[in-house]
């Protein structure tokens, strides 16, 4: 079964990138859409039917070479079975959206014959394919195998309308950013193959706890070995989160079509680094140092981001910029040690911002292909089952719930999961990441909210034109709309258990093995978050730490889907954290909903006169800090330098022309000589037969080869 | 005793005696009318006598108390040596028989020249290499001017006769001096006195005279002087011949000369031979450049590949040999091809030697244009024709023998080199429209260049097999 959902993509995007022609446009669409949802309708059973043991579904042997050696196998567990039904509904469901959102391209000429669907759903199917390699890898090296391919696929889709230079260049961009945390990353997987003599995830496992005590030399420094590595895979991981310094690819890639940005820049590609850390737990566990840094990188991006967001104008740039900063949050919650947290977060955002893309893609359908959220205004009407499932989305982003209780949309749940976690690490990074978060939930809400009220409240600004002929988007792009509000209300309040209960039932979730003895205590703990989460006491929190001590005691690195070590008590913390701390996400919210409706519907000159006020600080937001010009200076522009140079300088002038001058020059000139000597008369060719002889006498002589 | 020394030199014992009864048979006859018949059956001959060395029991006869020997090396030569005389022979009738060339001779001094050959890649004395050497040599001469009435194919024979006079001069004062030394004239007798790692300045200097006088055989610059003006000079078919078993057993004497009489001097040898190597890669492709006759550019072709080969018998070793003996045996059969092609070049009945000539030929002949770009490339070294494998043997001879800055200018000189040959294929297919040549009709021609040109994509699956066989062979030549 785990193997036809894996294969079931590829075979789809073989048949329909290669055969289209056989079987139409149509049939392609039909069929890489049906493989898909066949996929995604087998990883729910698997998901559902999981018992939480971690299982190994060999498919062949792949790589034989001295000491690597390296199957080509599933690893079933518990992370797996959460990726893969992340990864095939929202791609299902994009597919499908697909139908309706690709029906018509101005940027391609039906009329000229330019097909571009089956190409479309091909790449789509593709990029699920090595999304699901990755997430169902067994070892690094395979990991890093899906990890290029949602690269590859990634740039094909951003580059797709290849006639818009913008979007190759974006396509660039992505590609190129992408390779610097890509760098990271293979030097970690180099390193560790270097440490543990083993690529697969289980040696590796099991080998952590003792890369904590070994020294690693690389750039003539000696570094803890654990710290180092973890943080190299950090670095691969930013790139393809697009986590602070390796974030610009994207904002631009939204180029791409909007079914990618919801499928690929928002659900999953850009999760896949939160998922290379949470798999990477047994040794992040032993990498404090590397931990740290995530969690301030993850801090930084999520309220760097959030900034940003506030002023941009571009519907689907605000909604990336969000993506960003979400990103962040995961990020946070894993280098805290919370990695259920993190998951949880990724779990729930996955639905509800492809559920923003889509609605996004719809606004952007329904207006003809405007992005300019300025152009909008008073969509409501126009779009009413788009407006609602862009309302549920933002109450799901914004984190909308009832406080200190578990009722709220998705959002609410996964996210204050994260804060609490944040404030629970009881240390300074964890500090600075809570209160980074928080005001980056009120940041969030405020520009999910302006988005809003932007494009459907207010009267119609832009082209009226385009305003009168608004329409609502066709049925099979609401469908997906509407089963991913499903998961944007719901997901949240159902899976709040497994994700962020106590931790016996995340351990059970996750296949974690539990020590017989620390299953008496298991009542008490368990009794003590359901009396009251916000209820803290010390006594109970220290019965739960003596719990915790013992149950994570009962097993190794590797066995579970995460790993928690011993003395990590950040999530049994985050429970008992106090109620200003539990409730502080939600006033945040509530506080940028506020002035989003002061300043976009109760008084809308109010952001006009503020940017006016405040020139620099505008200025420095829309720019984005400036740190593309600042990449461009330091980065872009002396490199092109340098290429110039060496293209100019070094391989026309001194490559070619060197080698211009020998082959019309040199060589040439001792042709004629050659001829000259070859006069014809016999007393020439002897002579030089003499001199010939004379010659390697000479030179035997002279090289002393006779005594 | 004397039997058994006759049973080993049985193969060119009964090439002698063939070659003596064809030559009466003819001259008591008539003479040319059975030319063609004489050559056929020649041709016959040679490739039964090669079969029969081939399947000889492998190991190693001495015969006449050490100054013929008939080991793997010798045979691997011998076959070679013969398979590529037929060959030739045969290719050129039809060419000989339309400009009245065609004598009953011509056979029959093949056929000695291919014994004094084989007479050389078998010599275990420096009096039976004498021989051999002069018994080949003498026959070639002939040959080189058999177009009597041409002033050109005369003063070929005339060039070679007398330069090759001067090369057997140099040869025998290098051997004399080198009996004076060593005190005996048999290999074996020669390598017991140099083994102990002393080599006297007399011994140099006679090795350094043999080696002259045998690079003048394989063409080696700057002894190659020769080469342009007779390979242009005689008919094509001799020059055909010229061009391959000659080479094979130069280059066999040349290695059998190096290892068995002087192996214990590889040091001192080996870096003449490897300045010979680059002289001749350079000279050849350089010089090739500037030639527009199609001859005189397989002439420097073949001064380059034999230094190609110069470079495997540079590096000394088992594998060096190895190498000279694949890449002769690549060479040989490439030139058969070309040579197949350049003989059926006509126009109006006459034959074409100029290389404008072959403008837009892939219109006309897209089959033989198509192989003869096949055999091109695989001259320039192209992958993955053989001529590449060829090549890549012996520079990897060179760098195992540590000679690195050999293999980096042999790359360097087949670099230069490509330019002629890509020229050719330049012509073939994007040259200028020119008046058409005539239209190709030997059979044997045909099948020559097609069934080279097969040979030289098809081979690089295992190279036909020959690698142990060389591999064998050398084996059996250094120890």
């Amino acid at each position: 079964m785990e193997k036809i959902i894996l294969f079931a993509p590829l075979v789809g995007a073989l048949i329909g990138g290669f055969g289209w022609r056989i079987i139409g446009e149509k049939g392609a669409q039909y069929l890489t859409t049906g493989l898909l949802f066949l996929a995604a309708i087998l990883s729910w059973i698997v998901f559902l039917g999981f018992d939480g043991e971690t299982r190994l579904i060999e498919i062949m042997t792949w790589i034989q070479s001295g000491t690597l050696d390296t199957s080509w196998s599933i690893r079933l567990d518990r992370l797996t079975a959460i990726m893969l039904i992340v990864v095939t509904s929202v791609s299902s469901l994009v597919h499908l959206y697909s139908f309706g959102y690709m029906a018509h391209d101005e940027n391609f000429d039906d009329a000229k014959g330019e097909s571009y669907r089956a190409r479309f759903f091909a790449y789509l199917s593709f990029f699920t394919f090595t999304m699901l390699m990755l997430v169902t890898s067994d070892n690094l090296v395979q990991m890093f195998f899906g990890w290029e391919g949602v690269g590859v696929a990634s740039y094909l889709l951003i580059g797709f309308y290849y006639k818009k230079p913008s979007a190759n260049a974006a396509a660039m961009k992505a590609f190129v950013v992408n390779r610097v945390g890509d760098f990271g990353f293979a030097l970690g997987i180099f390193g560790l193959f270097y440490m543990t003599g083993s690529i697969n995830f289980d040696e590796v496992f099991t080998a952590a706890p003792d890369l904590a005590h070994q020294n690693i030399s690389f750039l003539w420094t000696e570094w803890n070995a654990a710290n180092l590595l973890a943080f190299l895979l950090f670095v691969g991981a930013m790139g393809k989160s697009a986590q602070f310094f390796l974030h610009t690819w994207l904002p631009d890639a939204m180029e791409g079509p909007t079914p990618v940005s919801a499928l690929i820049h928002a659900a999953t590609m850009v999760t896949a680094g939160v998922f290379l850390v949470v798999r990477m737990s047994p040794l992040m566990e032993f990498a404090p140092g590397a931990t740290t840094i995530i969690v301030y990188v993850g801090a930084i991006t999520a309220f760097f981001a959030a900034t940003v967001g506030l002023v941009q104008n571009d519907i689907k740039r605000v909604i990336a910029y969000s993506t960003c900063s979400q990103l962040g949050y995961m990020f946070v919650a894993a280098g805290v040690g919370v990695y259920s947290a993190a998951m949880f977060h990724l779990f729930t955002h996955a639905f509800f911002k492809a559920m923003l893309f889509l609605g996004a893609g719809s606004v952007i359908h329904a207006m003809h292909h405007e992005q300019d959220m300025r152009n909008y205004g008073g969509l409501r009407k126009k779009i009413p089952l788009t407006y609602w499932a862009m309302m549920i989305g933002t109450l799901a982003i914004t984190g909308v719930g009832i406080p200190l209780t578990y009722y709220g949309f998705a959002g609410f749940l996964s996210k204050d999961a994260i804060i609490e976690s944040a404030w629970g690490a009881h240390t300074s990074a964890g500090n600075f990441a809570f209160w980074m978060l928080v005001i980056a939930a009120f940041m969030t809400s405020f520009y999910s909210w302006r988005l809003m009220f932007l494009t459907f409240f207010g009267k119609p600004r832009g082209n009226p034109h385009t305003h009168d002929h608004a329409h609502e988007s066709p049925v099979v792009m609401l469908i997906p709309l509407g089963a991913l509000a499903l998961g944007a209300i719901f997901a949240g309040m159902i899976w709040l258990k497994p994700f962020f209960g106590d931790h016996d039932t995340v351990n059970k979730f996750y296949g974690v093995p539990v020590h017989e003895v620390a299953t008496d205590d298991h009542g008490a703990a368990a009794a003590v978050f359901e009396v009251d989460a916000g209820h803290t006491t010390d006594v109970a929190a220290t019965d739960d730490h003596g719990a915790a001590t013992e149950h994570a005691a009962g097993w190794t690195p590797g066995s579970g889907a995460v790993y928690t070590h011993p003395d990590n008590h950040v999530l049994d913390n985050a429970h008992h954290a106090p109620t200003w701390v539990k409730v502080s996400p939600f006033f945040a919210m509530l506080g940028g909903l506020l002035l989003a409706l002061w300043m976009y519907i109760w008084n809308p000159t109010l952001p006009a006169r503020l940017a006016n006020a405040q020139p620099y600080l505008y200025r420095f937001l829309l720019n984005k800090w400036y740190v593309d010009e600042i990449y461009d200076f330091l980065f872009v522009k002396p490199s092109q330098a340098l290429g110039r140079f060496l293209w100019k300088r070094g391989d026309q002038q001194t490559i070619d022309g060197a080698l211009n001058g020998l082959a019309l020059g040199i060589i040439p000139f001792f042709t004629r000589l050659a001829g000259r000597a070859q006069s014809g008369y016999i007393f020439t060719y002897a002579f030089w037969m003499v001199i010939g002889v004379l010659v390697l006498m000479t030179w035997l002589t002279i090289s002393g080869g006779a005594e | 005793m004397i039997s058994q020394d006759i049973s080993t030199v049985l193969p060119e014992i009964t090439l002698a005696i063939y070659a003596m009864v064809a030559l009466l048979g003819a001259v008591y006859t008539k003479k040319d009318g059975l030319a063609g018949l004489i050559l056929w059956s020649t041709a016959g001959v040679f490739t039964l006598v090669a079969l029969w060395i081939a399947t000889m029991a492998p190991g190693t006869q001495t015969a006449f108390n050490g100054m013929f020997n008939d080991d793997a090396f010798a045979r691997f030569a011998k076959v070679m040596i013969l398979l590529s005389a037929a060959a030739v022979l045969v290719m050129g009738q039809d060419y000989m028989q339309k400009r009245d060339l065609l004598r009953f001779e011509y056979p029959i001094l093949v056929t000695l020249a291919v014994i004094g050959m084989m007479m050389m890649v078998s010599a275990g004395d420096l009096m039976a290499l004498y021989m051999g050497l002069e018994l080949q040599s003498l026959a070639l001469y002939v040959v080189a001017s058999l177009h009597r009435d041409s002033v050109r194919s005369t003063e070929a024979g005339l060039k070679y006769f007398v330069l090759g006079a001067l090369s057997s001069g140099l040869l025998l004062y290098g051997a004399s001096l080198t009996y004076g030394f060593a005190g005996t004239t048999l290999f074996s007798g020669i390598l017991s006195t140099v083994h102990e790692g002393h080599v006297s300045l007399g011994l140099l200097f006679g090795l350094v005279f043999i080696v002259a006088g045998l690079a003048f055989k394989v063409s080696a610059a700057p002894f190659h002087m020769w080469t342009p003006d007779v390979y242009e000079g005689s008919p094509t078919p001799v020059t055909a011949f010229f061009a391959t078993a000659p080479k094979v057993a130069a280059m066999g004497l040349f290695a059998r000369v190096l290892h068995d009489a002087f192996g214990g001097a590889t040091a001192d040898w080996s870096q003449i031979i490897a300045l010979l190597s680059v002289v001749s890669m350079f000279l050849g492709a350089v010089a090739a450049i500037g030639q527009t006759n199609i001859k005189r550019l397989m002439a420097f072709s073949s001064i380059a590949h034999m230094g190609f080969a110069l470079m495997g018998l540079a590096a000394g070793t088992v594998y060096g040999v190895q190498a000279m003996l694949v890449y002769i045996a690549i060479y040989v059969t490439m030139n058969i091809g070309t040579f197949a092609f350049i003989l059926s070049l006509e126009k109006d009945g006459k034959a074409v030697t100029d290389i404008a000539a072959l403008n837009q030929y892939s219109k006309a002949e897209p089959m033989r244009a198509l192989a003869m770009l096949v055999l091109l490339f695989s001259l320039a070294g192209v992958p993955p024709m053989l001529g590449f494998f060829g090549k890549f043997y012996v520079l990897q001879a060179a760098v195992n023998a540590g000679m690195s800055w050999l293999a980096v200018a042999g790359v360097i000189a087949s670099v230069i080199g490509a330019f002629y040959y890509l020229r050719i294929v330049y012509f073939m297919y994007f040259g200028e429209e020119s008046d058409g040549l005539d239209k190709p009709g030997s059979f044997v021609l045909n099948a020559g260049l097609v069934a080279s040109a097969v040979i030289m994509l098809a081979g690089i699956v295992n190279l036909f097999g020959i690698e142990p066989i060389a591999e064998a062979a050398a084996q059996a030549l250094v120890n």
